[in-house]
């Protein structure tokens, strides 16, 4: 029998790492991640976790140590958070072109400078070059279930490239909700652990982690290109797999929440998709037409999901806690992208929200979606990137 | 009876790379796996070994080895340690191959941090004084007085302007189970050193005097015989620290004449008298405070 728990994110992140037995695991601690290392390395004390924990002096050498792990072919997994993923930033570009399926929990936080412990997406959607398959929970139990079914994306022999599951901080991380943690021998069975063959043996000697010159480089990265674009099937079909197990599934690469004919859609990522959740049943109520769609999977890109989710759709604002500065949020640059190859292309609007952990209100959703209903009726508005709520000129 | 010439094995386990003639770093790796043998990973990060041996689809390691990032060379081998222990393996070396930038300036902090851990690692510097791979740059371990081409000498300055960084005692400092000085000079030292060093239940660290005839412009042929010199010349030294202490392991009554060494390098063929009198200074200073303080043979 499943058991619930009344747990925070980062508790329901270090349960599916446990369930999934990771057999090394090498971390460095940062707000508001630590929980989760914490959690760990009380698992291996107890001997509830047979696993191998490094405690590293720093992010770098995390990384570094899991891509040693990983290419013996050892499960291995690691978190980290901001400042932290940044110090890894080599690594990340080498453990997915090592194709080694490392698992990492990134609890997303905001960037120095200025300094900022809290929430927003700007750390991990930095790196979305970086050929690791980013995907984003909405709440705790997602989380948990995000960590376990990574291993499965992550070690798939079609695949083979690390997953980064991403929380909000402190909105996730530190929140507390009632979660349902799986049964150890069904995700056992779910995610057995079986030998790769990208890794290193001492009876059949290979190298690794090699130098491709201008003779290879090229097809080492149409090859990997190729595997992560497989993932978003994948992610689908464990997605449906783990539905079968334990009763509950998401979706595949998005989820689309009262999209069908709606004139005006909020694209966005994280929790504040449930915030928005809330915002369409209020604005349905009154007879307005929006709907919501949330990126589960930033990389791969689900390209046509969101061409085929948004046909028909007049107006679509990407609400998301990122900025590239002197351009437009980076989530938002990857849906209009993606939305050029749509048959008739709906107006797109940027919204930058919740930067370093402001919080986003119902209130400035349902401003979001009046601006958007507006272009949506005849009216064009501008197509400024739009601060949220901004306190200043 | 320990290593040497006649008893040491013929199998080669790294051969095929395109490393310089002469080249001091490839010598003491080939020196160093006769003595690990095939059951080993081989972690090396990027540097001139891993340029000159890793470049697909060629092989150049006869046992398993990957490139690890240029930063984490002892962090590499702690996951490769930490995999292999989880996955049950038995009777095997992880061995890292660092030069003297990758271990004394980029890759101090991750070998502190797997040397702190106690993680069953060894660590072999190729000590040869400077970034060769990029081109002959000063690096934490070029010696005062040597030129490179970012340490030039001229009017104003004699070359580098430092002594080298003493990463042996910072190792030492760890309280680590094994470390060692060697010379490519002293081969049987150094074979018998790495196997002191396999033999170690914890981490490990030997760092090899190796010549770059490249980057220090000497003769191809002079490699031997010029890291022999920097032992006699007392301009390096053989050492040890194992069980909390120190051992010189070779303390000659007298030095050779630094000059038989320092002329025979096109790195040192600016330097002046004054130069060479500081050049000795430094080095009497460090073996005042060897003698003092560790055992001496």
């Amino acid at each position: 029998m499943s058991e619930k728990m009344f747990i925070c994110g980062d508790e329901a992140v270090a349960l599916g790492a446990k369930l999934a037995r990771p057999q090394v695991i090498a971390a460095y601690p940062i707000t508001p991640q630590t929980i989760v290392v914490e959690r760990l390395s009380d698992y291996v004390e107890d001997g509830s976790l047979d696993a191998q924990y490094l405690h590293v002096e720093s992010e770098h050498s995390a990384i570094t140590a899991s891509i040693g792990a990983a290419s013996v072919g050892a499960r291995t997994f690691t978190a980290t958070s901001s400042q932290g993923l940044l110090y890894m930033a080599e690594g990340l570009y080498y453990a997915s072109g090592g194709r080694l399926p490392i698992v990492m929990m990134d609890a997303n936080r905001s960037l120095a400078l200025p300094w900022n412990i809290y929430g927003d997406q700007r750390d991990s959607l930095s790196q979305l070059e970086a050929g690791w398959i980013q995907l984003y929970a909405e709440d705790a139990q997602e989380a948990l279930d995000l960590t376990i079914q990574a291993y499965k994306i992550a070690e798939d022999p079609e695949v083979m490239l690390p997953v980064m599951v991403c929380l909000d901080g402190f909105v996730l991380t530190h929140t507390y909700e009632v979660v349902e943690i799986p049964e150890q021998d069904k995700v056992d069975a779910f995610i057995p652990y079986q030998k790769y063959a990208n890794r290193m043996d001492l009876e059949h000697p290979m190298s690794n982690c090699v130098t491709a010159g201008p003779d290879y480089n090229m097809e080492l990265h149409y090859q990997q290109h190729l595997a992560t674009i497989k993932a978003g099937e994948k992610l689908e079909a464990a997605d449906k797999e783990y539905g079968k197990l334990f009763g509950r599934t998401y979706g595949g690469m998005i989820e689309t929440y009262r999209t069908e004919d709606a004139d005006a859609v909020i694209v966005t990522l994280g929790s504040v998709a449930g915030t928005t959740r809330c915002v369409v049943d209020k604005m349905r109520d009154e007879g307005k037409k929006v709907g919501l769609l949330r990126i589960r999977c930033m990389r791969p890109f689900p390209v046509q999901e969101i061409v085929d989710a948004l046909k028909g759709v007049k107006a679509v604002g990407v609400l998301e806690k990122d900025v590239d500065h002197g351009f437009e949020g980076v989530v938002y640059t990857n849906v209009n992208s993606a939305l050029m190859r749509a048959a008739d292309k709906p107006a797109t609007f940027s919204f930058i929200a919740g930067l370093g952990g402001r919080s986003i209100l119902k209130s400035d959703i349902e401003n979001c979606f009046a601006k958007l209903l507006r272009q949506a009726a005849g009216t064009p508005q501008s197509p400024t990137v739009e601060f949220v709520k901004l306190g200043c000129e | 009876m320990g290593l040497n010439a006649q008893n040491i094995t013929n199998e080669e386990l790294f051969y095929g790379h395109k490393a310089c003639g002469g080249c001091g770093a490839a010598l003491s790796i080939r020196l160093v796996m006769k003595v690990l043998g095939k059951r080993t990973f081989a972690i090396v990060p990027p540097n001139c070994m891993s340029t000159v041996a890793f470049i697909y689809p060629s092989m150049t390691f006869g046992c398993s080895g990957a490139i690890t990032t240029f930063a984490g060379t002892a962090a590499f081998e702690s996951g490769v340690e930490a995999g292999a222990k989880a996955l049950g393996l038995t009777d095997y070396t992880v061995v890292g191959f660092a030069g003297d930038g990758g271990t004394a300036d980029i890759g101090l902090q991750s070998l502190s941090g797997a040397i702190d851990r106690g993680d069953r690692i060894m660590y072999i510097c190729y000590d040869n004084e400077a970034y060769m791979n990029t081109g002959v740059q000063t690096s934490g371990l070029t010696p005062y007085g040597a030129k490179t081409t970012t340490s030039p000498a001229g009017d104003r300055l004699p070359g580098n302007t430092k002594p080298k960084k003493n990463v042996f005692e910072i190792v030492a400092a760890h309280d680590i189970p094994y470390a060692a000085t060697a010379s490519l000079g002293y081969p049987e030292d150094l074979l018998n050193k790495v196997a002191k060093a396999k033999a170690t239940d914890g981490p490990s660290y030997i760092h090899i005097f190796a010549p770059c005839p490249t980057g220090w412009g000497c003769a191809s042929e002079l490699t031997v015989d010029i890291a022999k010199k920097a032992v006699d010349s007392g301009l390096w030294y053989l050492a040890e620290y194992e069980n909390h202490e120190y051992t010189l392991n070779r303390n000659p009554k007298q030095f050779s004449d630094v000059r038989d060494y320092l002329k025979k390098q096109g790195r040192f063929a600016h330097l002046k008298d004054k130069d060479i009198e500081e050049i000795c200074s430094i080095r009497d200073a460090i073996w005042a405070q060897m003698r003092k303080h560790w055992n001496c043979k």
